[in-house]
Order: C-alpha cells, then structure tokens, then sequence
C-alpha cells in the first residue's frame, strides 16, 4: 500500500509539473490551428495528434489539465465548505436547526438544475473572455453543488453531537463555536475530505457537460471537460485510441488522489 | 435440373427480397428532432422542427415535388390564375376531412388567409404573402371553390401556397386538426413528438391503398447529433435527414450504402451583425456593424475554403450570396466567393478610421474592436466554424468571443430581445424561386434577421432591395426577374448583411428498413414522400 501511494504521489506531482510547464513543452499553445492537418494522428510534430481543427492536442490537454486540476478542486472547496457550515453547523445545532437544514437540503436537491442554469446563462454577458467564463462556471458549480454533501455531513455532525466525547467535552465547560470548532469539526474531516474528492471528478464531468448550455469553457480555452466533449464523437475506440488520452489522465489523477486520500485517513 | 436445396435457396431469397424491396403498410418510422418545436401552430412556424411537424401533418393546396421540383395539387384540385397575376381561384378536392372528421371547405382556406394576414399574429408565412401589400382579399365562390385576390401581380402565384397550411375554422380542435398524412398523437416536453396516421387522409395509391402506409412516426427531441448518430447504427433510427459530415465519412466507410450525398444543397450557413436600432448594443459597436466596410472586412477576412475542407471535410463549397449555385436558374453566375484577404480587409477597415495598434484593431474613438458570436450549442459544424473565424478575425486584430447557446435562449435573443452582436446560423432554403425568399429580404419581414420588422426601409439599399423583390415578384417577364434578383444578389454581396459562409451539402442516411425513399437537395431531403415511406418485414414487425 505505501508503494502504491508513492506512485500516486509521483503521478499527481507528474502531472502537475507537466501542466504547469505547458509554455515550454507545448510552445505553440493551446489555440494554434494547424489547418493543413486537421484530425491528424500523433507524430513528431504533434504527440496526440491534432484536433478536428488541427489544434495540437497534446498542448491542449497540458493546459486543459492545468485550468481543471486549479479549478475543480477550488470548486469542490466552496462546495465542501458550504457544506460544512449548512449540513456540520445544522446537525451540531441539532433539533429544529437540523430539520430545517435538511428541508432546505432537500428543497435544493429537488430543484430543476437545468433550467435554472439556462436562466442563469441568460443573465450572464456575451462579451466575457475564455478565462472570467471558465472561472464562472467552476464557480457556480461550486456555489451549486454543496446540498449533497451537506446532508452526509448533517448525519454526521448529528451522530458526533450525541457522542460521548461531546457530552464529556460538554461536562468539561466547552460550549457554542468552540466545542464545534475543537471537537466537531475534526471528527467530521474525515468525512469532509471524502466529500471533497468525490466533488472533483464530478465537477469535471460537470463542466463537460455545461458546455452544452454555452456555460462551459469558452473557445479556444481548453479544459479536461471540453476534452471529454470530444469523445462524443467516437464511434470506435480501436480507430483512434489517442484521444482516449485525457480520459485515461482523469482516470489516473482522480485514482492518485484517492490512494493519497487513504493514507491521510489512515494518518487520522 | 434445380435440386431441391437450390430451390429452397431461391425461395427464401425471393422471400427476402420481397419483404426488403417492397413495405408494407404499417410500422413506425422513427428519427430526430434536433431541438424542441417551438410552436404546433402552422402559420407561425420559424424553426427546422416545427416546419418538420408541419410538413408532415399540415395540408396544403399545392405542394412542389421535392423530386422533380414541379407543382402538384394537394387539397385543390386545380387552380387558375387570372391574367394580370393577381387572382388565383382554387378549385377544392370532394370528400376532403380534417384529422378529427370535420369536413374540409372553401370556409377554411378564407379563414386561414383571414388569419394569415391579420398583422398581430406575426406570421412568418405571411411575409410571402404581402409582397404586393397587406390588401389581401378572399372569396368564397362555392363550398368547393375559393379565390384569393392580391393588390398586385405576384409571380409563381401558386408555389407560394406550398407552405401555406390550410387550418380549419369549424373544427373544436383548431390547429390541431390537420389535413396532411400524420396528427400529433403525443408531446412530450424534451423527449418526444408522436405523429400517428390521419385516418381521414384523402390520398390513395394508384392501388386504392390508403396512404400514409405507416402507422406512426417518432420524432425523438435529440439535439446531440452524435447520440443520433449511434442510434441510427443500433438501428434504433430509420434515418437521419441532414448528416454531418464527420459521420457521413464515417458511415460511408462502414455502410456505405446507407448514406446519400446529393451535392450542394440550397441551404447556407452565414454570419450577420446585430444592426437593430433598439438592441441593447453599445452605440460604437452599432456603428460598426452597421458599417458595410466593416462587414466586408470581416466578410474578406474569413477563409471559406479552410471552413469547406476542415468543418465539413470537404463535403460543402464556399457560399457566394443568399443562392447556392446548384440553383442554376436564379445565381448570379458574376458573382465569385470572396478570398480571404486580410490586407484588403485592413485597407477596407482604414476606410472607416480603424487601425491596428500592438496587434489589436482600434476603432477611431480608441475603443478596441471585440464583440461576441453566438451560435446553437450542440451543432458542431457551427461551433468549428466559430473558432476557425475567431482565428481569422484574430489576424486583423479582432477578438471575438464565442458562445454557444441552447437553441432556445438562441432564437429569444435573436427574434426577441436582440440581445447580441453577431451569430452564426443557417438557412434551409425549401424553394427554387426568390419568391421563397421574400420573408428574408422584405425590410418589413420577421426573418430579415440583421433588422427586422422595419416600418420602412433604414438604409438605402435596403429600400433598393425592397423594391427589387417586389418588382421581381409582380412581372411575369423571367429575364426581368432575374436581372432584378441578380441586381439583390450584387447588393447583397456588396453591404454583407448576411455573410455567407458555406452551402453544404445535402447529405443523409436512411436505413435499408425504409423503402420508398429517394432523397434530393430540396427539404426535407428523406422524408418528402413520407406518405409513401414504408418500412420492411423484419422492421416493422419490431415495432
């Protein structure tokens, strides 16, 4: 297990050095369009091949790594921290603050998402560059997806509260943000950063799938969600296995990140 | 001497061959709506799935044979135009009922013309209609006979009353009771539209067949063309009327067979700027895109060829004005596709006190020239197209955001609240002659997208072009019609309202389950015939 969590630690660092040091493997950028080859399968000059409009995929999935592994993970943060203040503050209050937490959780979770991102799409203007637009969308995705999280973590909060640390932290004079703070919270990290990393895939999948409501990452920026888009296209995976790229980059990333979860948990 | 196997051989063949080439009645054909129909009303149809649903459930008088582009009679028997052009007297079919068994009469042609030109319904077909002015008269002769008199003399009089569908005025129903093949059995909001066969549908075969042959069509709401595209392959779907080019290619390679390119459609795809006096635009960019320098600049700076071979592999040609030139009788042959030139955009751009500084173009107030294309989200062509223009624009010093919109919120914003700069979309042409176009050109139409619905003309050659089509529209002489449509054509070319990009072409697949299909150029390019569609043994049996 410690050998696999290295390579996880090796992995994720990997990635994020390879992304971070776009500019110079991926000098052309992520918006060159190579028009004499448009679909082209990888070579020397480009190692995933082009796009269907002959931009270099590798540099596209470099810097679309990039914007995804900054900004899913800020999104899962503001999701997670909400959660953490509605569902762990109303099941640590307990009684009507945790009733009314969870009819607020539900009513939430029961909202037609997709419409309300049309209307929010309308509102949002046209003349917004690729980088507010994409930070746009991670925000609204984390500002959107806490009431999941908030009802795990209300159980939770709600089971700690009854515990005997708590009674005896309660006997001991501890009280209100404190006791919360000292004794709560901690307990509830475990299951916090669960929710937390669970958060990011999904809000990258997310992403990908917003850019059908024109509230994805504006063009030409690249994202691992307008990278996805892509293999809607695929008909056969034997034909041009290349693009299975950034799929198989999520995949690694995501599973390098739960084995380094594991070893923060078994830490705790 | 035939063994006994042989003959079993061939009897299972000719069996075979039987139930693929010749369908029977019954089945449901199945296929795709790409966005939701945005009305069930026939004289206010504006969009690709309402005219879809109109298509197949509405009747008409006269309809063209999408095949040999010749006139037919649907609900009128014959009809006659009076020699001045301005008259057209209908004699109707006997025994004709609507979907729900009202009878059909001369009452419900002048009602529909009644609401047709009222002004407050804003009819998107009635824009065809008032070329000659809003004094359109209807008069019933006899239950069976019907005239419809125009202030003025209107050419190919009776083609215009192929898109014309006549609604009843005594059925409970209203619109929903239909003359046509097929009625709407079942909506279902973002899924699907159910059309099942109109028992009361007055065609029959030269077999005294009742036609339609099928019982119902599906029509699955779908704006992921790839999701239709896999579920054509699972057979799912019998056919797709406009393929992408990407998956033609595809197809072609696998089922070759199954795929039908007919070469250049008359359809267009075309950029155009916001010139909406109204528009919640800012005053300076309005004055750009009122600028006829600035649209040819940004018309010049485009590289249409790049768009031909990258977005549509090939499978388009570079578009010259509003006709594709598979239209041979109506393009104007002295009209060449503009090259891209960025240098004579720039000189042109100089014109109007633009310049470049650092890169990035400048207005002559200081303010640098970017604005925003909107298209629909989930049409990839468009979306390639967008990007390969914002290359284009970014080499001339414009910077331009792409948006992509759920279609919708797209039509809102553009037919609406002209709460945009600039958009991509594309024109399905279903008529040979500039007539079929008067509702685009008209400064008063609803479809003059750049700015529509003008009281009266706000620019000079929009004036000019109101008058050209009129005029076309009122001679009889077709050397007059021509130099007049080729004269629009030139203006068109000249002040880019519209620029065009690309017409297409018309490439669709049909299942070998259809029988009876033979797509053309004009749409719908599979299913004009669908009274006569029908879906082979094994299909059918399925479902």
């Amino acid at each position: 297990m410690k050998a696999a969590r290295w390579v996880a630690c090796v992995v994720v660092a990997a990635v994020c050095a390879l992304s971070f040091g776009a500019n110079w493997l991926a000098p052309d950028g992520y918006a060159k369009q190579f028009r004499e080859a448009p679909g082209a399968p990888p070579s020397r000059a480009h190692l995933l091949g082009t796009d269907e409009i002959g931009r270099d995929r590798f540099a596209r999935v470099l810097y679309g790594t990039r914007i995804s592994l900054l900004l899913a993970p800020a999104a899962a943060f503001v999701s997670s921290a909400l959660a953490a203040l509605i569902g762990g503050l109303a099941g640590y209050l307990g009684g009507i603050w945790l009733k009314l937490s969870r009819a607020f959780t539900d009513l939430f979770l029961s909202l037609p998402w997709l419409f309300l991102l049309i209307t929010v799409r309308a509102l949002l203007p046209l003349n917004v560059s690729p980088l507010v637009s994409v930070l746009i969308t991670f925000l609204i995705l984390g500002l959107l997806g806490w009431a999941a999280s908030a009802r795990v973590l209300s159980t939770s909060a709600d089971a700690a509260r009854n515990s005997d640390f708590v009674l005896q932290a309660r006997a001991s004079g501890l009280h209100g943000p404190r006791l919360f703070l000292v004794h709560v919270l901690p307990n509830l990290m475990p299951v916090l950063t669960a929710q937390f990393w669970i958060s990011i895939p999904v809000f990258i999948l997310g992403e990908a799938n917003l850019g059908v409501l024109g509230l994805g990452v504006a063009e030409p920026l690249p994202s691992w969600g307008s990278l996805l888009r892509e293999l809607e296209g695929m008909i056969s995976f034997r034909e041009e296995p290349w693009r299975l790229v950034p799929l198989f980059l999520l995949i690694v990333v995501m599973t390098s990140f739960q084995l380094l979860l594991s070893n923060e948990e078994v830490t705790a | 001497m035939i063994g006994r196997r042989t003959l079993l051989r061939l009897i299972v063949c000719a069996v075979l061959v039987s139930g693929v080439a010749f369908g029977q009645n019954g089945g449901q054909l199945r296929f795709c709506l790409s966005s939701e129909p945005k009305t069930f009303d026939p004289l206010l149809v504006d969009d690709d799935a309402s005219l879809t649903i109109r298509y197949l459930t509405g009747g008409v008088l006269s309809r063209v044979d999408r095949h040999t582009q010749e006139l037919e009679p649907e609900l009128a028997e014959s009809w006659k135009i009076s020699p001045d052009g301005k008259q057209i007297t209908f004699k109707l079919r006997h025994g004709v009922r609507y979907s729900d068994g009202t009878p059909f009469s001369a009452d419900d042609v002048a009602f529909t013309m009644k609401r047709l030109m009222d002004p407050a319904l804003h009819s998107p077909v009635g824009d065809t209609f008032r070329t000659a002015g809003n004094a359109v008269t209807t008069k019933v002769i006899a239950p069976d006979q019907v005239s419809v008199t125009f202030p003025g003399p209107i050419v190919g009089l009776d083609r215009i009353f192929d898109e014309l569908v006549i609604v009843s005025i005594h059925s409970p129903k209203k619109e929903a009771a239909v003359a046509g093949p097929f009625r709407v059995a079942e909506y279902k909001a973002g899924s699907s539209v159910l059309l099942e066969r109109n028992p009361y549908y007055w065609k029959t075969d030269s077999q005294g067949r009742r036609m339609p042959y099928l019982d119902s069509i599906r029509l699955d709401i779908q704006p992921n063309r790839d999701v239709e595209l896999l579920r054509f392959r699972r057979g799912e779907l019998d056919l797709i009327n406009t393929l992408d080019t990407d998956y033609f290619d595809r197809l072609a390679a696998s089922s070759a067979p199954l795929v039908h390119d007919a070469g250049p459609s008359l359809d267009s795809d075309f950029m155009w700027f916001n010139q909406v006096a109204t528009a919640p635009v800012p005053e300076y960019k309005r004055a750009w895109f009122r600028s006829s320098n600035f649209r040819r600049a940004v018309s010049q700076a485009i590289n249409r060829a790049d768009i031909s071979r990258i977005v549509y592999n090939g499978h388009a040609q570079p578009a010259i004005g509003p006709v594709s030139p598979s239209n041979k009788l109506w393009f104007n042959s002295s009209l060449k596709a503009e090259p891209q030139n960025p240098q004579a955009a720039l000189e042109r751009l100089k014109a109007d006190g633009f310049h470049l500084q650092n890169g990035s173009l400048i207005d002559k107030n200081g303010n640098p020239v970017e604005f925003s294309i909107v298209t629909n989200a989930g049409s990839k062509p468009r979306e390639r197209m967008g990007v390969l223009i914002q290359e284009d624009l970014s080499k001339i010093g414009i910077k331009v955001n792409l948006v992509t919109l759920d279609f919708p919120s797209l039509i809102e914003r553009i037919t609406q609240k002209f709460n945009y700069e600039a958009a991509i979309l594309g024109f399905r042409n279903v008529d040979l002659d500039p007539n079929g176009q008067m509702n685009i050109w008209m400064s008063s139409a609803e479809n003059h997208a750049w700015n529509p619905q003008q009281k009266s003309p706000e620019t000079a050659w929009e004036a000019e072009i109101d008058k050209l089509m009129r005029a076309q529209a009122e001679t009889s002489d077709q050397k007059k019609r021509k130099q007049n449509f080729d004269r629009v054509q030139e203006i068109v070319y000249q002040q880019a309202p519209f620029i065009y990009l690309v017409n297409p072409n018309a490439l669709s697949a049909i299942s070998t389950s259809v029988a009876g299909a033979n797509p053309g150029i004009l749409y719908p390019q599979t299913f004009w015939n669908a009274e006569r569609l029908t879906l082979t043994g094994t299909a059918r049996a399925s479902r």
